[in-house]
């Protein structure tokens, strides 16, 4: 750990290899973030890591720190990009804190806090997404999913399934479930699976739990977004 | 707060369940302080039924599910010089924006027509009835929103920070434990 990196005028150190997100946290600097994990491989999709490497834009979840290199992280510019990143993840599907048993346990609502977002800006697509309540317990609510593979990485990398996909291209993408039906009943995912502990947002969710810690006592209503991020969060 | 001359407030609410308004009166007794820096215009609270042409504030409860709702949006915003969206209705539509991904003539049909219990249900069509949208839209995607105070409903307090922030001539901030969407 002998070489730095400046992020936002401080110095970071890391290792050979690390990436600039994984040497920030390790220093207990938070980047915002929604599909990387540290226990996954990196998918650089989401794009809220984005930081500024020498004045350009790269995903800090796939980018190798390098020594001497200077990084822009938490300015007023690159949040609001942030913020508009969510704004748009947020109008593409169908969030209706109030009514999802994800509330306060949600990273992407923690991001929204976290980064101000008052509102969601665009005009909303309120696309039709009908949730998939076939197996015993799990609920698939397909109206929260923001795309983050993460359920996918875990099914196919840990749980050794491949339940999982996402299908389509660009804004056509969406989660599919790998079974001739389509319904999750239909596939060999147990509740006991990685991919069901993995999901950020409220698509995966174990039935007949939903309101056990009540809304207001949860994660995020305690302590802001802010730390290093376990997604398999307590609920 | 050092305000000469009262601030006009209007309220109403559109697509909304009076929820944000029950939650403006949870500032409880601050309520007295507030009146002392405004004055309310058209609003559940006075009955008024118009809002006056020089309103200071204007704040909207509820999505857009009707054509009268639009009428009221537009009067609002002609009328405000700041409009304040409240609660999530407003902001991203809310509970009544769970209907929009059902065709209108599917909802009109079952709510009238097929829903168990109902005998010789008819559509109701007098023209005193606004004519309902065809999907439920948040107030932002009509009119220009200047201030949004999201929760469902937003609490007494967020409620009251945002007010004193604007009469305090601040921009509104809501921190940790204000900020909710749920």
């Amino acid at each position: 750990m002998n070489q730095h990196f400046m992020l936002d005028g401080r110095s970071i150190p890391f290792e050979e290899g690390q990436t600039i997100l994984q040497a920030a946290e390790h220093a207990g600097v938070f980047i915002p973030h929604l599909c990387y994990h540290p226990e996954f491989k990196p998918h650089g999709s989401c794009k809220l890591c984005t930081v500024k490497v020498n004045g350009r834009h790269t995903a800090s979840c796939t980018m190798r720190a390098v020594a001497g290199m200077s990084v822009e992280s938490d300015t007023e510019e690159i949040n609001a990009e942030r913020r508009a990143l969510t704004q748009m993840l947020f109008v593409e599907g169908n969030h209706f804190c109030p009514s999802c048993e994800k509330s306060g346990n949600c990273q992407l609502q923690a991001t929204a806090y976290h980064l101000g977002m008052m509102s969601p800006h665009f005009d909303h697509f309120f696309p039709n997404r009908p949730v998939d309540a076939s197996h015993p317990d799990v609920l698939l609510d397909f109206n929260r999913c923001i795309l983050c593979s993460l359920c996918v990485r875990a099914s196919r990398d840990v749980d050794g399934k491949n339940v999982f996909a996402l299908s389509g291209r660009g804004i056509g993408t969406h989660l599919i479930v790998n079974a001739k039906s389509g319904r999750l009943a239909d596939t060999d995912f147990a509740l006991s699976d990685k991919a069901a502990q993995v999901c950020p947002v409220g698509v995966i969710l174990k039935k007949r739990q939903g309101f056990a810690v009540p809304i207001g006592e949860r994660r995020y209503d305690k302590a802001p977004l802010g730390e290093p991020v376990d997604t398999t969060e307590g609920r | 707060m050092t305000t000469t001359k009262k601030l006009k407030v209007a309220t109403t609410s559109l697509a909304g369940c009076f929820g944000c308004h029950m939650s403006f009166l949870d500032i409880d007794e601050r309520l007295f302080t507030l009146l002392e820096h405004i004055e309310f215009d058209r609003s559940p609270l006075t009955d008024i039924k118009t809002v006056s042409p020089d309103c200071d504030i204007g704040i909207i409860e509820g999505g857009l599910c009707n054509a009268e709702n639009v009428h009221v949006l537009r009067d609002f915003r002609k009328n405000c010089k700041i409009l304040i969206a409240i609660g999530a209705c407003a902001i991203n539509g809310g509970l009544p924006a769970q209907r929009n991904h059902l065709s209108l003539p599917t909802i009109l049909e079952e709510v009238y027509h097929t829903s168990p219990g109902l005998s010789n249900g008819l559509i109701p069509n007098d023209p005193e009835l606004p004519l309902p949208l065809n999907q439920v839209h948040p107030i932002h995607e009509v009119v220009e929103v200047d201030y949004f105070i999201p929760g469902c409903p937003p609490s007494g307090d967020a409620i009251w920070k945002v007010l004193t922030d604007l009469l305090a001539g601040r921009k509104p901030e809501l921190g940790h434990g204000l900020m909710h969407y749920d």
